[in-house]
């Protein structure tokens, strides 16, 4: 980014309104408080299946969303709880899909790695690494066929840049203009690997240059600063210029999987864990909201953040699990009425 | 009835679905070219425009995974994969995405997708140029597999794919290219899931599809003239089986042979063999036979090819075996 962009982008920054930043607080705080809920609800065995947390991600997830319509579509990971509710998610089917139940999101078939809330865009999260990717430049192609402006975003981390198949799609969306964004959140682990014990180079965001299309690289524990790279390449997406890869640089406190501190599998992580958590992206916002009006309320947030997680548990407990004679529903689709006539035979 | 070639056929039923369904669209590697898929697809980009019409870079997974997302967001998207080999880039958007989009998200999104699978052998290709692996999809849940054996069932079964509301495997084969036969000129569908009985006989059954079907139909044709009275079952969906109408096939005959364009091992046969003995083994008069490729790659120089794949004589073989042995044990 040349010297003049980043001083319109500094200018833009400021003219952010407190209302705007307001919701980023709240949107970021609702992920932390479910997920460190979700974490407890782990260590006492009341959420049994595998939970990646984003706990430390959250600005990626709710700067992105921000930037986009409720009729955009989001895909999501493993790790994508963040998503699902920056993208306006419910979060008592969240937390019901996260206990089994057959109020869930996905009705108790999918859990945490398999949310979906098309109502509000979100076609899926799934923990096949970079297997959405091709699906957002799919839901983006068929944007483009309908001429409907809609953007789709896709959802991945740093492990999914060595999957072909992002290559693949890359190459297939910049070659189509499709309106997709490919926001890589790279946390410098795939699961325990350190990014440069799979990769000579630190350098994801230059695959994009490859491709033909815009990539950048920026701060990801800067609410604003997602949320501008955003809409910029929505922007781009929308005036049919095609895709951009943003790589957003951050760092998940958690371990890849459950509830631990990567202190459980032998791994030293070679990333600060402590510098990062210095760097968490709601205290920054919050010390940036009070810094710009001190008056400002933001104590009642938490408080209503925490009663809204607390009701999603007590939804989730109460709710039923699916009776297991409906072990076989959903396995098809049954839409035979659009089966045209049989001529016979 | 007019009668048009199998080729001719599916090309039909794209050109009226493209102008009567604005959700449908094709992508795949060589739609542009007049002859990578045959004839099947020549001059519809022309007709319909590059847009609609999407020759794609060489990448299976990529494209495959472009039309399964497509799917999801409402659109009924056809990808081609010109030979099944190359397919298999693909395996992991057909059978982790497409086939469980529907069940493991409770119902809320679909993913009705047609992958064409072309089967495409012969020839001295060699081992990577021939490979008939649908069933491999079979063992999916979530999937539907449709492999039609005549130009009526090509068109009609394509149909039906593309207005499914689930992902659809439909495998053509290039050896019924130029088969000809009666098909009508109207948008029809012929329902996945239902076998066709294709010749009435009382002394056995022979369960078969796609080119397989066709070979079955001349054998019994051939075993008619020795007195031996074949009934011939073509599956036209090998996902669902159609167990209804083999088993009350084979309560009549009371004998079995399947034959499959695919090996041996785990293949169509041994499924519809197992369901027969597990749901009609009172019904079997002696042993049941398979007719398949043997466990062994595809060879290449002509002589072995013509050793490899098995056609009607192999049926033929099979079944005079198999009523010599029953004989003997009656």
């Amino acid at each position: 980014m040349d010297f003049q962009a980043k001083t319109e982008e500094k200018a833009t920054k400021m003219e952010l309104g407190a209302t705007l930043l307001r919701r980023f607080y709240r949107e970021m705080l609702r992920i932390r408080e479910f997920e460190e809920e979700v974490s407890n609800l782990l260590e006492g065995k009341e959420v049994q299946g595998p939970v990646h947390l984003c706990i430390g991600q959250e600005a990626v997830a709710v700067g992105v969303c921000a930037a986009l319509e409720r009729d955009d579509y989001i895909f999501g990971a493993h790790r994508s709880h963040g998503h699902y509710l920056a993208k306006g998610g419910d979060m008592r089917a969240l937390m019901a899909e996260l206990f089994g139940k057959e109020t869930g999101c996905s009705g108790g078939r999918g859990g945490s790695m398999h949310l979906v809330a098309p109502e509000v865009g979100l076609l899926g999260t799934v923990p096949i690494v970079a297997a959405t990717i091709p699906l957002a430049a799919g839901v983006a192609l068929a944007s483009q066929l309908r001429g409907d402006s809609r953007v789709t975003v896709s959802f991945f981390g740093d492990g999914a840049t060595e999957e072909g198949v992002f290559h693949e799609t890359m190459n297939f969306a910049a070659s189509r203009k499709l309106p997709v964004i490919f926001a890589c959140e790279n946390n410098y682990y795939a699961s325990h690997l350190f990014l440069l014990e799979r990769r000579t180079k630190d350098n994801i965001a230059v695959a994009a240059e490859a491709y033909g299309m815009p990539g950048s690289r920026i701060d990801g524990n800067d609410v604003v600063e997602t949320y501008l790279a955003a809409r910029a390449a929505v922007a781009r997406a929308r005036r049919g210029e095609g895709p951009t890869l943003i790589e957003f640089i951050t760092f998940r406190w958690r371990g890849h999987v459950g509830p631990s501190w990567d202190t459980d599998v032998g791994v030293t992580r070679k990333v600060d864990l402590a510098a990062w958590m210095k760097k968490d992206p709601i205290a920054r916002l919050r010390s940036e909201i009070l810094a710009r009006d001190s008056s400002m309320d933001i104590a009642s947030t938490d408080v209503e953040v925490r009663a809204e997680v607390q009701e999603a548990i007590r939804h989730a407990r109460e709710s039923r699990c699916p009776p297991t004679e409906k072990l076989t529903d959903y396995l098809f689709k049954n839409d035979g009425a659009e089966v045209l006539p049989n001529a016979g035979n | 009835m007019r009668e048009i070639s199998y080729s001719q056929a599916i090309r039909e039923a794209f050109v009226e679905l493209l102008r009567t369904d604005s959700r449908v669209f094709i992508l795949g590697q060589g739609v542009w070219s007049p002859w990578y898929v045959g004839t099947s697809m020549k001059d519809l980009d022309k007709e319909f425009g590059r847009g609609r019409i999407i020759d794609t870079p060489v990448s299976e997974a990529a494209t495959t995974g472009a039309a399964v997302g497509a799917a999801i967001a409402g659109m009924r998207p056809v990808v081609i994969h010109p030979r099944m080999d190359f397919m298999l880039l693909a395996v992991e958007q057909i059978v982790s995405q497409a086939a469980n989009w529907h069940f493991m998200f409770g119902g809320r999104v679909n993913a009705p997708v047609t992958i064409r699978a072309i089967i495409n052998r012969g020839g001295e290709q060699g081992a990577q140029h021939s490979q008939s692996v649908h069933a491999w999809f079979m063992h999916v849940p979530g999937l539907k597999v449709v492999m039609p054996a005549t130009p009526y069932d090509a068109k009609g079964l394509l149909v039906a794919s593309i207005l499914d509301g689930n992902p659809v495997l439909y495998v053509d084969d290039r050896w019924l290219y130029n088969e000809v036969g009666e098909v009508p000129e109207d948008l029809y569908s012929v329902p996945i899931g239902k076998a066709a009985l294709r010749r009435e006989g009382t002394d056995l059954t022979i369960v078969g599809s796609s080119y397989m079907a066709l070979q079955a139909i001349i054998a019994a044709e051939a075993l008619a003239e020795n007195g031996i009275s074949a009934e011939v079952i073509d599956l036209r969906t090998i996902k669902p089986l159609d167990d209804a109408s083999i088993i009350q096939s084979v309560r009549k005959t009371g004998r079995l042979l399947v034959t499959d364009g695919g090996w041996t091992t785990c293949g169509v046969a041994a499924e519809v063999i197992a369901r027969v003995t597990i749901q009609a083994l009172e019904s079997l008069r002696g042993p049941v036979a398979r007719v398949c490729l043997p466990d062994v790659p595809a060879p290449m120089s002509a002589p072995l090819e013509r050793a490899y794949y098995p056609g009607s004589e192999r049926i033929i073989e099979a079944v005079e075996r198999m009523l010599d042995s029953s004989e003997a044990r009656s």
